[in-house]
C-alpha cells in the first residue's frame, strides 16, 4: 500500500525536527547551557515518529529516552523540550526533571517518562485497561528498549494486557545495545518479538529505519487494538547510533557495524522516498531546513530567555 | 560495650590512615578494595550492568575484567531483581557477590530480593546471605530525581541488614572489605559526587574499617555536628569556619548507618551537650530521625539545646541547578543552623 503524500510530507518534517532538536541539544550539551545527562535518539527517528503518528488524538502514548519523535508528533512545543533540557521553569517539569523524563502531559496523551525501564509497560496496561473498562475506542502505547526487554515487568505487562485483552501496542526499538550490553548478553533467542507467542498476542518484526514499514505494523496493531482484538508486540529493528548518552563514545561498538547501519539511516531513506514518488528536491529540503531552524532559534530563545524555577519553590508540588 | 568506652574511643580523633606514601581517589579506592578481596579469595565475583568491557557507569570496575576474566565479573542482563536473587543463591553456594547498582537509585528494582528475602534468611533459617550491594547514591551532580537519590534509610528501617556509607578514600577502602567478608548483606551506599572530587592517603596492605564503629573527625567542645557521606566534608568545613571564629566544633562521621554506633553518638552528645545532624536523604524518618532519638533517650541530661537536623527536604532530588542547590544541603545552611544551635 502507497502511503498518502501528506502523511509521508508530514512524517518528513516530524524525523527531520527530531534531528535537528537532537543536534541543537547535543550543541547546548558542548557549550554547557544543558548540565547532567543527555541522550541522543539518531537512528529512531522513523520509529519513534511512526508509531506516533499511527495514534489518533484520544490515544495515549508512554515514550521512552529515545522517543523525541514521538513527543514532538504529539504536538509537544520544542519551547517547551528545550526549556526543559536547560531546566527551566518553562520546561515541561518546570526543572524538576532532567533531559526527556517527565515529559508528560496527559493533554497531549503523553507519560512523564521515569528512569526505571520499562516502567512505560506497566503503566500503559493500565491506561489500556481503563480505556477498556470504560468501553472507550482509544488505544495505549508503550516503547521499550531490548535492554528493558529483560527485566520482568516487560513481561508482567504484557501478559496481564493479553489475559485482560487490553488496546495496547507495545513498541520495542531493538537497538541491539543497552548502554555498553549487546543484544547477545540480553538474550538467547533471536528477536524479542517471538516471546509474544509465550503471551499469546501477535508478535510482529519491522524494520525500524524504514518509516513505512513501522507506520504499517503500527497502523495494523492500532487498528485491532481499537476493534477489541487485543495487545500486540512490534519489534522494530535499529541501531543506536551515538553512544548511550553523551558522555559515552560507544568504543564497544563494532564500527563497521555502525558504518553498515549508517547506509540505512531513516532520514535518508524516507528522503529517497520522497524524492522517488516526486514529492521531494534539494529546494525543498534546504526550505525544511531552514525552517526547522527558525523553529528551533525561536525555542532556544525562548529557552534561555525564560527563568530558571525560584529556590524558594524547591518544596512545591509534591502533592496534588 | 560500655557507653563511657566509647567515650574513651570516641575521643580520639581518627586520624584518615597511618601515612604510606599512596593516595588515592574515593573512586580508585573502591576499585582497589574490590581487586584486593578478588585477588584475596577465589570466591569473591562481581555482578552488575556494563561493569565489564565497560567498566561500568562509572568507571569503577575498569580493568577488572581484564584481570579477573569473564567469570569473576559477570556483565548481566539489565535485570536488578535476578541479578540479586542470583548473587543471594550464589553465596549459597560459597561464593561472595559484589553486586553494583548502576546507580542507588535502580536498588528500588530489586527490592523484594534485599528487605524480604536476603534480610530474613539468617532469622528465618539460619542461612547467612553474605553479599554485598553497591549503591552509588547521593547528588550533586545535576542528575535529576532518577539518578540523584539517598535512598539508604529504606534499608536502615529493615532488620537483617546492615548499610554503610563511607565518607573518605581509606573507609571507602577498608569497609568494602569489611562488607564483602561480613556474612550478612551489606549496602554499601557511595558517593558519586566524591568520586573524583575526594582524594586521601590510602594503606595497600589488608587494613579493614569495622561496619558498626563511627569516626571522630574533629574534636571539640561546643557542639557536635554528626554527619555521613558527602555530608562529613561540608560539616568539616562549617567546624573549621566556627573554629576561626573562636568555636570548638566536633565532627563524628557516622560510616556506618546499621547498626549505628550507638557508644559514639551518645558520647560526643554528652561531651558537648548541642548536637547538629546533617544528612542529604531527605528528613522524614531519616537516618537523623534515629540519631536524634537515640540521644534523646540516652543523653538527655546532658543536651544544652535542641537536637537540630539540616536534611533535604522531603521532595524528589530536582534537576534545574538552583533547585538542586536549594534541595542539597550544603556548608552556608549548615552553618546557619551551627550558629543558631551554639547561640541557644
Ligand atoms: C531498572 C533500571 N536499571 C538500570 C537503568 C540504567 N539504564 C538506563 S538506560 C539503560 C539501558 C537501556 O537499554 P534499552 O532498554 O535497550 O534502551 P536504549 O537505551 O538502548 O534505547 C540502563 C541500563 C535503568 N534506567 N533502569
Ligand atoms: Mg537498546
Amino acid at each position: 500500500m502507497e502511503l498518502h503524500p501528506d502523511l509521508l510530507i508530514r512524517a518528513h518534517y516530524y524525523m527531520r525536527l527530531a534531528r535537528a532538536l537532537d543536534d541543537r541539544g547535543t550543541f547546548l550539551h558542548k557549550q554547557s547551557k544543558i548540565v547532567g545527562g543527555y541522550f541522543s535518539q539518531i537512528g529512531h527517528e522513523a520509529i519513534s515518529v511512526a508509531a506516533g503518528l499511527a495514534l489518533g488524538p484520544d490515544d495515549v502514548a508512554a515514550p521512552m529516552h529515545r522517543d523525541l519523535g514521538t513527543y514532538l508528533v504529539r504536538g509537544l512545543h520544542p519551547r517547551r523540550i528545550l526549556a526543559q533540557y536547560l531546566g527551566r521553569s518553562t520546561g515541561v517539569s518546570l526543572g524538576r526533571d532532567a533531559n526527556l523524563h517527565g515529559m508528560g502531559d496527559l493533554s497531549l496523551g503523553l507519560i512523564g517518562f521515569i528512569s526505571h525501564l520499562p516502567a512505560s509497560t506497566g503503566v500503559i496496561a493500565g491506561v489500556a485497561h481503563a480505556f477498556k473498562l470504560r468501553g472507550e475506542p482509544r488505544v495505549a502505547m508503550c516503547f521499550f528498549g531490548d535492554g528493558s526487554a529483560s527485566q520482568g515487568l516487560a513481561h508482567e505487562a504484557l501478559n496481564w494486557a493479553s489475559v485482560f485483552q487490553l488496546p495496547m501496542v507495545a513498541i520495542c526499538e531493538n537497538n541491539q545495545f543497552a548502554y555498553s550490553t549487546p543484544l547477545s548478553r540480553q538474550m538467547n533467542i533471536a528477536n524479542i518479538a517471538d516471546r509474544a507467542a509465550a503471551y499469546g498476542i501477535p508478535g510482529v518484526i519491522v524494520d525500524g529505519n524504514d518509516f513505512c514499514a513501522v507506520y504499517q505494523a503500527t497502523c495494523a496493531a492500532v487498528e485491532r487494538a481499537r476493534a477489541g482484538g487485543g495487545p500486540t508486540l512490534i519489534e522494530c529493528k535499529t541501531m543506536r547510533m551515538r553512544g548511550h548518552a553523551i558522555h559515552d563514545n560507544q568504543a564497544y561498538v563494532p564500527k563497521a557495524l555502525l558504518e553498515e547501519w549508517a547506509t540505512r539511516d531513516p532520514l535518508a531513506r524516507l528522503e529517497a522516498t520522497l524524492r522517488a514518488r516526486g514529492l521531494l528536491d534539494d529546494d525543498a529540503l534546504a526550505a525544511l531546513h531552514a525552517r526547522i531552524e527558525r523553529e528551533l532559534d525561536d525555542a532556544q530563545a525562548f529557552a534561555e530567555a525564560s527563568p530558571y524555577p525560584e529556590p524558594g519553590t524547591v518544596r512545591d508540588g509534591v502533592y496534588a | 560495650m560500655t557507653w563511657d568506652e566509647g567515650l574513651h574511643r570516641g575521643a580520639q580523633v581518627v586520624a584518615d590512615i597511618p601515612a604510606t606514601g599512596r593516595e588515592l581517589t574515593y573512586l580508585e579506592a573502591i576499585r582497589d578494595a574490590l581487586r584486593f578481596e578478588l585477588r584475596r579469595d577465589p570466591n569473591v565475583l562481581l555482578m552488575g550492568e556494563d561493569i565489564g568491557i565497560y567498566g561500568g557507569a562509572f568507571k569503577v570496575t575498569q580493568g577488572l575484567i581484564e584481570e579477573f576474566g569473564e567469570a569473576r565479573v559477570i556483565d548481566t542482563p539489565m535485570a536488578e531483581l535476578a541479578m540479586i536473587y542470583a548473587a543471594i543463591g550464589m553465596s549459597f553456594q560459597g561464593f561472595r557477590p559484589v553486586v553494583e547498582m548502576q546507580f542507588a537509585d535502580f536498588i528500588s528494582t530489586g527490592f523484594d530480593a534485599i528487605v524480604q528475602f536476603a534480610a530474613t534468611n539468617h532469622y528465618r533459617w539460619g542461612q547467612p546471605v553474605p553479599i554485598t550491594i553497591r549503591a552509588p547514591g547521593a547528588g550533586g551532580l545535576r542528575a535529576g530525581p532518577f539518578h540523584s537519590q539517598s535512598n539508604e534509610a529504606w534499608f536502615v528501617h529493615t532488620p537483617g541488614l546492615k548499610v554503610v556509607a563511607p565518607a573518605t578514600p581509606a573507609d571507602a577502602r577498608g569497609l568494602l572489605l569489611s562488607a564483602i567478608r561480613d556474612p550478612n548483606p551489606v549496602i554499601y551506599y557511595e558517593t558519586k559526587y566524591l568520586y573524583r572530587s575526594l582524594k586521601g592517603p590510602v594503606p595497600e596492605d589488608d587494613v579493614t574499617v569495622p561496619i558498626g564503629e563511627a569516626a571522630l573527625r574533629r574534636a571539640g567542645e561546643e557542639l557536635s555536628i554528626i554527619a555521613y557521606g558527602a555530608m562529613v566534608g561540608e560539616a568539616l568545613a562549617v567546624a573549621n569556619q566556627l573554629d576561626a571564629e573562636g568555636h570548638s566544633v566536633e565532627v563524628l562521621d557516622l560510616r556506618t548507618l546499621k547498626p549505628l554506633d550507638e557508644a559514639a553518638i551518645l558520647a560526643t552528645a554528652r561531651r558537648t551537650g548541642k548536637v547538629l545532624i546533617v544528612h542529604e536523604a531527605n528528613r522524614t524518618c531519616g537516618v537523623g530521625a534515629e540519631v536524634a532519638a537515640l540521644i534523646a533517650a540516652g543523653a538527655f541530661e546532658h543536651l544544652d539545646g535542641p537536637i537540630t537536623r539540616v536534611a533535604g527536604p522531603d521532595t524528589p532530588v530536582p534537576y534545574s541547578p538552583p533547585l538542586e542547590d536549594a534541595h542539597r544541603p550544603a556548608a552556608p545552611a549548615i552553618l546557619e543552623a551551627a550558629r543558631d544551635l551554639l547561640a541557644y
